[in-house]
């Protein structure tokens, strides 16, 4: 039976010898497809703690990421937003493919948080308080950032951001592009590229462009023809003095 | 073919014994923890909701079918020893190999099931969920634009099913499939339940971090004699189980190639094919 045994061992091993370039290909393969990108590292186990580790490495990453969200939710509901930015950092540390969770996270600093940092009656300085809310404007961004360097095949996030540079940031050149990459995606909703070209109408030397832009669009018929889409068309002729034969008509 | 019908009789007796064992309860704690998680959820955004029931519905259904493929392997052997029904078996003209290949089809069988089970309890609740949002949006959006409300509609379509959850439902099938292969290899030469459960168990963990451990043996570099032998002792000797945690990314909405899905379920056919010839090989030759 000993015998048996140490065969039995030598032809496992001989096995799994044979079958690593299989799994190597598998795995890289794996990787392409967008799977296995969670980074489980030292700063996730710090974070988790041992048994949330120990979860994440034996394949509940999900339902521990679910939790986790769970948590961030109580935490919110306390307006304890430190420990929810901390928490929205481990969520998507674990689940860096799940497009809600950064985009959920993003939301909550850049509306929420910052709200909140702005009315906080504990700080009388309003510089401070501006500060503050600055700060968590930049952290909803960097999730959106992060989220979209985790999912670049996706359009969800470019268009969030391109919502948050226009409303929270009033950068918008920045927002225009944002739209405009998200529009590039098959199955975007029509409305990011009208979304692009409003915000570049905003955008200080793009005036031009813009017009044309949304005159292309105009010109694609009844569906982009919506009255925000029409007056901004209208207040440019005026603004770029486009000759009255370009111009829409009236009817 | 006789042996064949053997082994089918052997597989079929498994299920029923396993089946009668009462096993299906623990449909009950997954039905409750379904369907009383997404009660607890429903102050969540519908994305939000979706995403939870998905997270905790496959996360269980990949806990219950591994414990269920780890305990239900582990015992069956001790049993058949105790209760001495192995040597009925066996002093029919049954060859051992055939007795461990029945016992193994009828735990696939009740695995097959109980994946069934779980997975079509978790779709209806998904379904009515979805039907529940849907007729909300519908209400909500009733003044509104055509396009709106197609827009919304999708929306809600798109944060529910999605087809990809089938091949990872089927990959947990093949992991959990795997995992009873494999302790019935350890329950070959084990001289207890306990012991391959614990052996059983301990391999689980280990076999999630095979892939890392690979990778630090293919990569080089300067690592200490001992570490590599270790790392290469983990890289040879235990499944790579990180391979078949597809759910994870799947319910993040990453869609699972062809190619990719047959090749995983082709590798974990072959671990299952390794595990059960070599405990085929060493119960051959156990005194009993």
């Amino acid at each position: 039976m000993i015998a048996r045994r140490i065969a039995a061992a030598a032809l496992l091993a001989a096995f799994g010898a044979l079958i690593i370039p299989f799994q190597t290909r598998l795995a890289a393969e794996a990787k392409a497809a967008g799977f296995r990108t969670t980074a489980i590292n030292l700063d996730l186990r710090e974070r988790i703690g041992q048994m949330g580790f120990l979860a994440a490495l034996s394949g509940f990453r999900s339902p521990l990421a679910a939790f986790l969200w769970i948590e961030a939710h109580t935490a919110w509901e306390s307006t304890e937003w430190g420990r929810m930015a901390g928490l929205f950092n481990t969520v998507t540390t674990l689940q860096p493919r799940s497009i809600l969770y950064w985009d959920m996270a993003a939301w909550h600093m850049a509306w929420n948080a910052s709200v909140a940092a702005m009315q906080d009656e504990k700080q009388p300085s309003e510089a401070l308080r501006i500060r503050a809310q600055r700060q968590y404007f930049n952290l909803g961004k960097d999730f959106l950032e992060r989220g979209i360097r985790n999912n670049p095949d996706r359009h969800q996030l470019y268009l969030q951001l391109g919502v948050m540079l226009r409303d929270k940031f009033e950068d918008h050149c920045a927002a225009a592009k944002a739209f405009l990459k998200a529009a590039e995606f098959p199955g975007a909703p029509p409305y990011c590229r009208r979304f692009a070209g409003y915000e570049m109408a905003k955008c200080a030397g793009h005036e031009r462009e813009a017009y044309e832009f949304l005159k292309a669009l105009y010109l694609q018929g009844e569906k982009q023809r919506l009255p925000t889409l029409v007056n901004l068309l209208r207040d440019m002729e005026k603004k770029l003095d486009i000759p009255a034969a370009e111009r829409l008509n009236d009817n | 073919m006789k042996s064949l019908q053997g082994t089918w009789a052997i597989g079929r007796t498994t299920f029923t014994e396993l089946v009668r064992m009462k096993v299906f309860y623990f449909l009950l704690i997954f039905a409750l923890l379904i369907i009383g998680g997404s009660a607890f959820v429903a102050k969540f955004s519908f994305q939000e909701q979706f995403q939870m029931l998905k997270d905790i519905s496959l996360g269980a259904m990949s806990v219950f079918t591994s414990l269920l493929a780890i305990m239900a392997t582990a015992n069956f052997l001790p049993k058949d020893i105790e209760d001495r029904t192995i040597y009925t078996i066996l002093a029919k003209p049954v060859p051992r190999f055939s007795y461990l290949f029945g016992k193994l089809v009828g735990i696939f069988l009740l695995l097959t099931l109980a994946i069934i089970l779980m997975a079509g309890l978790f779709l209806a609740v998904l379904w009515i969920q979805e039907r529940g949002v849907l007729a909300e949006t519908r209400a909500q959006l009733a003044g509104g634009s055509a396009e709106d409300l197609a827009l919304a509609l999708k929306e809600v379509a798109a944060s529910t099913f999605n087809a990809n959850l089938i091949p990872g439902i089927a990959i947990i099938l093949v992991k959990s499939a795997l995992l009873a292969a494999m302790t019935l290899f350890l329950s070959a030469f084990a001289s207890s339940g306990l012991f391959t459960i614990l052996m059983a168990v301990a391999i689980y963990f280990i076999g999630h971090l095979q892939a890392t451990a690979r990778e630090y043996l293919l990569a080089g570099g300067d690592i200490h004699w001992w570490s590599r032998v270790l790392t290469a002792v983990v890289a040879l000797i235990f499944p790579d189980l990180q391979a078949f945690n597809f759910v994870d990314d799947v319910i993040a909405g990453v869609a699972v190639p062809t190619g990719l899905f047959l090749q995983t379920a082709a590798l974990g056919g072959l671990y299952v094919a390794v595990y059960f010839s070599l405990a085929a090989m060493l119960f051959a030759g156990r005194e009993l």
